[in-house]
């Protein structure tokens, strides 16, 4: 566990003069799943694209380990209407394709009768598997995941975050997330990183929970399982987190 | 007759191309874009005209010049990007007017650069036509996956390791050669018709990109064919003959794909 696929070391990104992160570092291990979670406007999405590669970070410095197989489902995907695309046409595109690996993963996901249906007329569930799986097809090192489970319902929230979890063990990678709620990734995840524009708090879910500081962000009512519970985020960003202020997620996931 | 042949050739062969890069203007909603480039031709060809640089070469590199410049305008923030299409397609222009107008020891018909001249193709056109599609063929079909990848989601398409940078400009590239050969048979007004028609007319009947092009290419070669019948017969202009070919080519898609759809 010594060796980390990436690693990001007190990273800054600061886009057209405003600040979205500052100071944060993250490292993330092969057969380990780090989990994102914080407010609206918190700089998850922002630190998973300085993850990939796709912004430039303004300070600080991104280590990667060379030739990195790198898979990316991003949080959603709209082909346009013009493109007469199916699903099958669409998984071809991926850059390390091979007609094998389509099927078996394919199989994997469940989605071999939906090879032959246009991208467009994909449920919001079916394009969440189309899209994990073309992030499959690069067979990655590290897999890199924004929002997975966005807009399934409950029961299908659980599978994924299953499927997921398996997938790591088969693939034996390393996975960066984005959650926007807690409950259901807590059992998979590794290390859970709450953001919001600087690290509030991360550490491992379990140790975490006990954690004061962590109680005061999420509430005690954690069994509360099938409640939709809050937390706020409104206090300015101090270097040293203070913990005093509480947060604020509309969480629609749970039940 | 001979003549008319050489149009038709210089057509098809244009279409060949025009297919193939229309589907790609139509996916990536670059119409404008091609718009832009096209209005650009004409201050190519004044340049080349003042510098003595091969006329075609000198579309391309001027239309090459104006991407890249478009590019890096669109980084700013401030002014949105069909402003600036407008802005430089209508600046291009002008100042390809304003600097024919000072060569004075050429007199070229402007009309026919504006709107295409049939009569002005001859063999060697057709040659040149021939090589530079058959290039742009060769290069379209080996960057097919990438080109398209990148119009599909161009971060998905870097993540996965495609040069998004060199297949944005090589697009751009292709672009320009296609504006340059078809600027003398359609003019630098039409030529955006004639690569977003075809394609538009193409898309209902189309289960696949690449059944897309390919559809696209046969309806173009099929208007070209039957424009420059009227334009023969009728002693009509040549591009515009050809852009209403197309576009009835369009209109009979559409129609037929809801008359399929009704039923």
């Amino acid at each position: 566990m010594n060796d980390y696929l990436i690693e990001l070391r007190n990273v800054s990104f600061v886009r057209q003069g405003r600040a979205i992160l500052k100071d944060v570092g993250l490292k993330i291990h092969r057969g380990e799943i780090v989990t994102l979670i914080g407010p609206n406007g918190a700089g998850k999405s922002s630190l998973l694209k300085l993850a990939l590669g796709l912004e430039t970070i303004s300070s600080g410095q991104r280590i990667i380990q060379p030739d990195l197989r790198i898979g990316y489902m991003p949080q959603k995907m709209t082909i346009p209407d013009t493109l007469p695309l199916s699903v099958k046409h669409f998984l071809e595109l991926a850059k390390r394709y091979d007609k094998s690996k389509l099927m078996s993963v394919s199989e994997r996901l469940s989605i071999i009768d939906l090879l032959k249906r246009p991208m467009q007329k994909l449920s919001g569930g079916e394009l969440q598997r189309v899209l994990l799986a073309r992030a499959l097809l690069s067979n990655p090192e590290l897999l890199v995941l924004d929002e997975p489970v966005q807009g399934l319902d409950v029961s299908g929230q659980a599978e994924l975050y299953h499927l997921i979890s398996d997938l790591k063990d088969e693939l034996d990678c390393g996975i960066l997330m984005v959650s926007h709620d807690l409950h259901l990734v807590m059992a998979a995840t590794n290390k859970v990183i709450c953001l919001n524009g600087h690290i509030c708090c991360e550490g491992h879910p379990q140790t975490v929970q006990n954690d004061p500081s962590y109680l005061e962000l999420f509430g005690r009512s954690m069994p509360a399982h099938l409640a939709p519970y809050t937390h706020h985020h409104d206090h300015t960003h101090d270097e040293h987190c203070q913990h005093d202020h509480s947060h604020d997620h509309d969480d629609k996931g749970a039940q | 007759m001979m003549w008319l042949l050489d149009s038709l050739l210089a057509g098809w062969l244009l279409s060949l191309m025009s297919g193939p890069l229309g589907s790609f203007i139509v996916w990536r909603r670059m119409a404008y874009f091609g718009d832009t480039l096209a209005h650009s031709a004409l201050l190519g060809i004044t340049l080349g005209f003042m510098f003595d640089v091969q006329l075609n070469l000198a579309i391309v590199l001027c239309a090459v010049f104006v991407a890249l410049i478009l590019a890096s305008l669109q980084r700013q923030h401030f002014i949105p990007s069909d402003t600036l299409l407008g802005l430089m397609a209508h600046t291009t222009l002008a100042a390809g007017l304003v600097t024919l107008s000072l060569v004075d020891n050429v007199r070229i018909d402007i009309n026919a650069y504006l709107f295409g001249d049939l009569l002005a193709v001859n063999r060697d056109d057709v040659i040149t036509l021939a090589i530079g599609s058959a290039v742009v063929l060769l290069v379209l079909s080996r960057m097919w996956k990438g080109l398209l990848a990148v119009s599909v989601s161009e971060e998905l398409a870097q993540v996965e390791g495609y040069q998004v940078g060199r297949l944005r400009l090589l697009f751009m590239v292709l672009l320009a050669v296609v504006i340059a050969g078809a600027m003398k048979l359609v003019g630098v007004l039409l030529i955006t018709a004639l690569l977003i028609i075809p394609a538009a007319a193409a898309r209902p009947l189309s289960q696949g990109p690449k059944q897309m092009a390919a559809l696209a290419t046969i309806i173009s070669m099929l208007a070209v064919a039957m424009g420059l019948g009227l334009s023969y017969y009728f002693d009509t202009p040549a591009g515009p003959s050809i852009v209403l070919t197309s576009a009835f080519f369009f209109l009979l898609s559409q129609s037929g794909y809801r008359l399929i759809k009704q039923n």
